[in-house]
């Protein structure tokens, strides 16, 4: 291992630009003349918009434009898309309801776009936005699932009469139903999992730019796949044809997926510019992100499992009702789907599995993928249920787990997933021994003296990253391919540019994508570029989720890298009057086996560009590669964490004291930077599990819209992490790379929720655990053990 | 934010005077951590900010026999790192460096907060539970007087707190548990004991902000301890209910905070 090359910790080279305010961010991208942009919200969960009356806005100081749902239609603009078709039980496709930029007749959420009001300064937008007069005739709203299906319900789209988006499944009906009926036990649970607000640092911002001397729109935005959005702003929205529209995402301040999907502010933005022959800023404020970033998980799920009388198990049964909000947000509809579904086999033998999900339309902000995305939802139902199963049976849960775990690979479950390898009861073992469980006693013992209660719990997880294989994505409604491509173009004096499709928004890819090349190329550091974020300068991308830049998107760079070793044996050859058979290439030199003859890489990346020793020949000067990589599998990181926690009954304060993270991640690039990965991983799970939780009170309005009410996890909620590792690396990409960015909040929930549980005695506490919550569970085990 | 009038006094007589000016669209900026967010959310929108930072005397900390001096114009982080308050009662140094974070402290004032009153501040309960009195530029009020509701108090208009007086107590502690998500205060409990007189003052769970609990000041006269506070509770009745904290929830963290107040008094 070299001092920069894969598996070097390396000091993020970003950093630099980060930490002294040099980062360019889409709010810090001015454009000459630009206008600014605000949107008049809707107040109501669900109205019909009788009249828009802008006409005393529109002589306001300042205001350009006002523009409503009618404009787009008569530019015949379409609206935003759902890009993952989902057919029902029956083989019919799911109900789409139509999703404008701006409202056409009707408002479904509160936050939903009614207007954009277009001025010189955001200031005098705001003032006209407070002028216009929109007159409303509000209709009964529907703000969670229960009340979305009850009979008679109010009606978000009316393409879907009983609020239901789908009902799905996955797995053998016949084969769980067998399963189920020569159990000896069966253990159930009713889950809820708590519904969240993404709250990347950097809220979404958007600035579009018209050249109506070229046709070219610019469209600067917060985005994780700059392509993608790109793609749906062409083909489907219909703004302007691919060649025609350039968009660009700069430093990204985090996004968690939020910043995945493509919405209505920056199609407004792009669209507009023209409209008014002006760039046109957006930047959201803190409550619009509340009010209008895609929120993620908000299931309820009714779950059972099948146990023979060795507690081995036979079957798993899952019926997860999904709310995916008043619109189908991008990829909503893959969420609770083929994101969760094929996940609930966990790291279980576990012969017959069947799902049912019904997703379900309400009048709440749309819902789609947060880190994690469906496999967080998944490992909360399987790992929930074996701790309980476990502890009804009176096993320890951790060998109840171990006598349950896939041991041979490859091992195709029956939800669709071939896990190609993994190594479950290392992991497992060498986190129980990081977390000294077998002391647990002992400082459970030590709690009780002091009037605490002490739980440990466990969460054994595993995830599909990686993702994803074309052709198995496209069998299953995706309407992508989800491979990478990467460029590597190599300067005359032998520096590096890599341009990638993936996309960095905190993950620190400058640094580790640099790693690969100085792995690869025997060259330092500062001589590579990684470029990402401009399809003008990227010649395709599908962008940064799903943990999917290291696996897919560093081996699309490795076999352009491969490409370029290749074209540079072929040049040396010439160069040095050799043949190429006989040339190697090692730390950073071509050389002409046998001999002391050998070139820099530099040197040879000079001879490439003159030509001069290979002009008139096959070969074409330059040196230049790119590669689009496709991989055959999902990548399957799995590992365990244990979290113990100590309750205070008197106030039902949860203090998590240890917390332990085994993972393997296959072949680790920049261990520092995967450290932390699963720090902020482990910081959100635990959030979700202790802290957040998005409510909406029954007529719709989101009570928990600011930091005053939403509870972010802070650095004093959290214990300082022992995080291990395990490596099986993975076989199906050229690099070994399972993924690792989402790992954290997959595995916590679970991991909280055992150990409070475990603590209280019993299984009735919901997420957020907030103190409230685990006091009235506290009291519940005192009357528990009063009546015993 | 609206657009609005700025000034800037020198002295309390030219605030009083701007303030009479602007009627009743003047607002006085002390430490600004509740106004400011509120204009910037466009809540709240003063034609007239009187700007009290530059006006002399008004901040400052001074022990003058028994009593305390605290000006209404200082911040938090003076009153939590002055070594005489945290001489004369730690009890309230503490409470100042339990409010907000470091930002906060350094700009927010206790003379704004009292003069604020939000039912889930910490000063009211300090200065209830200190029976502290409230002095300003035209009167000295009694706490028990002062805080007369959420968001209200005996000031009348054109009144500028200007400074706050602490009766040194034997014993002073206060015990906060915060909100979640906002850390304010959800229930916050201040006690007091100076001579035979205990005070026992509950901050973030009344809906008409901070109160006193007599039963409990009755039992700790009797003995200054945890223990006196055995079977006592607080009826959830009147207290506030949100998706933090129910009414119900309030009054049992109400008994535990007080009883943990009462053990911190006695370095326990």
């Amino acid at each position: 291992m070299s001092a920069t090359g894969i598996g070097a910790p390396v000091r993020r080279t970003e950093d630099f630009r980060f930490i002294t305010g040099k980062g360019q961010y889409t709010d810090d991208i001015n454009r000459a003349g630009q206008a600014h942009a605000y949107f008049l919200r809707s107040p109501h969960a669900h109205a019909e918009i009788v009249k828009i009356d802008a006409s005393k806005a529109k002589a306001m100081d300042g205001v350009i434009a006002i523009l409503t749902g009618d404009d787009l239609a008569a530019d015949k603009i379409g609206g935003l898309i759902c890009g993952w078709m989902i057919h029902n039980k029956d083989g019919s496709p799911m109900r789409a309801g139509g999703h404008p930029a701006l409202a056409q007749g009707k408002v479904r959420y509160v936050g939903d776009h009614v207007a954009v009001i277009i001025a010189e300064t955001y200031q005098q937008a705001k003032d006209a936005a407070e002028a216009i007069d929109v007159t409303y005739k509000t209709l009964s709203a529907v703000a969670d699932i229960d009340s979305a299906l009850k009979k008679g319900a109010p009606v978000v789209h009316d393409v879907a009469p009983d609020n239901t988006v789908f009902n799905w499944h996955l797995g053998d009906k016949a084969a769980t139903d067998a399963a189920f009926a020569k159990a000896k036990q069966i253990t159930k649970l009713d889950l809820i999992n708590n519904r969240l607000v993404p709250n990347p640092m950097e809220p979404r911002a958007a600035v579009g730019d018209y050249d109506a001397g070229t046709g070219v729109f610019t469209l600067h935005t917060t985005s994780q796949n700059p392509h993608v959005a790109r793609l749906v702003l062409s083909a489907f929205i219909g703004i302007a044809p691919e060649h025609k529209l350039r968009v660009i995402a700069p430093d990204v301040g985090g996004g968690f997926g939020s910043k995945i999907f493509i919405y209505a502010e920056e199609t407004v933005c792009v669209w507009a510019s023209k409209k008014v022959g002006r760039p046109v800023k957006w930047t959201s404020d803190r409550t619009e992100a509340f009010l209008s970033d895609a929120h993620g998980r908000d299931h309820v799920t009714h779950a059972e499992m099948a146990l023979d009388d060795k507690g081995r198990i036979l079957g798993l049964r899952v019926n997860t009702k999904a709310n995916l909000g008043a619109y189908l947000s991008t990829f909503s509809s893959s969420v609770p789907t083929y994101l969760y579904a094929p996940l609930l086999s966990g790291q279980y033998n576990i012969p017959a599995i069947y799902c049912e999900v019904d997703a379900v339309y309400t009048n709440t902000a749309p819902v789609d993928a947060y880190r994690g995305a469906g496999r967080p939802e998944a490992t909360f139902v399987i790992e929930r249920l074996v701790e309980v199963a476990a502890r009804e049976r009176g096993e320890d849960p951790a060998l109840f787990r171990r006598k349950n775990f896939v041991t041979q690979f490859p091992h195709q479950t029956p939800v669709i997933m071939a896990y190609d390898v993994g190594n479950y009861s290392a992991s497992l073992d060498k986190a129980m021994d990081m977390a000294d469980v077998k002391n647990f006693g002992k400082r459970k013992k030590d709690s009780e003296r002091n009037g605490k209660l002490r739980g440990l719990g466990y969460s054994a997880y595993i995830e599909a990253c990686g993702i994803a294989p074309s052709q198995a994505v496209g069998s299953l409604g995706a309407g992508v391919g989800l491979w990478e491509s990467a460029e590597v173009r190599v300067n005359p004096v032998g520096t590096v540019e890599v341009l990638t499709g993936s996309h960095s928004h905190g993950q620190g890819h400058e640094t580790t994508f640099a790693q690969l090349v100085s792995d690869r190329l025997g060259i330092p550091l500062d001589q590579v570029a990684i470029v990402h974020g401009d399809t003008d300068k990227v010649q395709f991308g599908m962008g940064t989720y799903g943990s999917r830049s290291g696996a897919v998107g560093m081996s699309a760079i490795a076999q352009a890298l491969d490409k370029v070793i290749a074209k540079g044996k072929k040049v040396a050859a010439y160069a040095l009057e050799a043949a190429e058979g006989d040339i190697d290439f090692k730390d950073g030199r071509f050389s002409v086996k046998g001999t002391d003859k050998s070139l820099a890489f530099g040197e040879v990346a000079l001879q490439a560009y003159i030509a001069h020793k290979f002009s008139g020949q096959q070969l074409e000067p330059g040196l230049k590669e790119t590669a689009f990589y496709d991989p055959t599998n999902f990548t399957f990181p799995a590992g365990v964490h244990i979290c113990e926690v100590e309750i205070d009954p008197d106030t039902g304060v949860t203090r998590i004291d240890r917390w332990t993270a085994v993972d393997d991640f296959g072949v680790v690039i920049n261990p520092m930077i995967v450290e932390g990965q699963v720090h902020g991983g482990i910081a959100q799970g635990v959030g979700q599990a202790l802290l957040e939780g998005a409510h909406y009170n029954k007529d719709g309005q989101l009570v928990t819209a600011s930091y005053m009410d939403y509870t972010m996890p802070r650095a004093d909620d959290l214990p300082s992490f022992a995080v291990g590792m395990t490596s099986t690396p993975c076989p199906s990409n050229p690099l070994g790379i399972k993924g690792c960015g989402e790992a954290g909040a997959i595995a916590a929930p679970p991991a909280v929720i055992n150990a409070i549980t475990d603590a209280l005695g019993h299984e009735n506490i919901s997420m957020p655990a907030t103190p409230q919550r685990v006091w009235q569970a506290a009291q519940q085990s005192q009357r528990k053990l009063a009546a015993e | 934010m609206y657009a609005f009038n700025y000034q800037r006094p020198k002295t309390v007589r030219q605030a009083a005077g701007l303030l009479a000016k602007a009627g009743g669209d003047g607002k006085l900026l002390a430490g600004g951590q509740t106004l400011l967010p509120t204009m910037k959310q466009r809540l709240a929108s003063p034609a007239m900010l009187i700007d009290l930072n530059q006006v002399d005397g008004m901040s400052g900390i001074e022990l003058k026999g028994r009593n305390l001096h605290i000006g209404a114009m200082t911040k938090h982080a003076d009153v939590a790192n002055s070594h005489v308050v945290k001489t004369a009662i730690p009890g309230l140094a503490a409470l100042a460096e339990g409010i907000g974070d470091p930002a906060v402290r350094n700009r927010g004032t206790i003379g704004g907060s009292i003069a604020n009153n939000d039912p889930a501040a910490d000063y009211p309960a300090a200065c209830l539970g200190l029976g502290a009195t409230i002095v300003t530029n035209k009167r000295k009020i009694p706490a028990d007087e002062f805080f007369t509701g959420m968001f209200d108090t005996a000031l009348e208009e054109g009144e500028i707190v200007t400074k706050v007086i602490f009766p040194v107590p034997q014993k002073a502690a206060y015990e906060k548990f915060p909100n979640p998500a906002s850390r304010y205060a959800m229930v916050g409990v201040f006690v007091g004991k100076k001579g035979s007189d205990v005070r026992v003052a509950v901050t973030g769970a009344g809906a008409n902000g901070v109160f006193r609990l007599p039963e409990f000041e009755a039992a700790l006269k009797t003995r200054f301890n945890a223990k006196s506070l055995d079977g006592l509770s607080v009826p959830a009745d009147g207290l506030n209910g949100d998706i933090h904290a129910s009414p119900e929830y309030r009054a049992h963290l109400i008994g535990v905070m007080a009883k943990r107040a009462v053990s911190k008094a006695l370095g326990k």
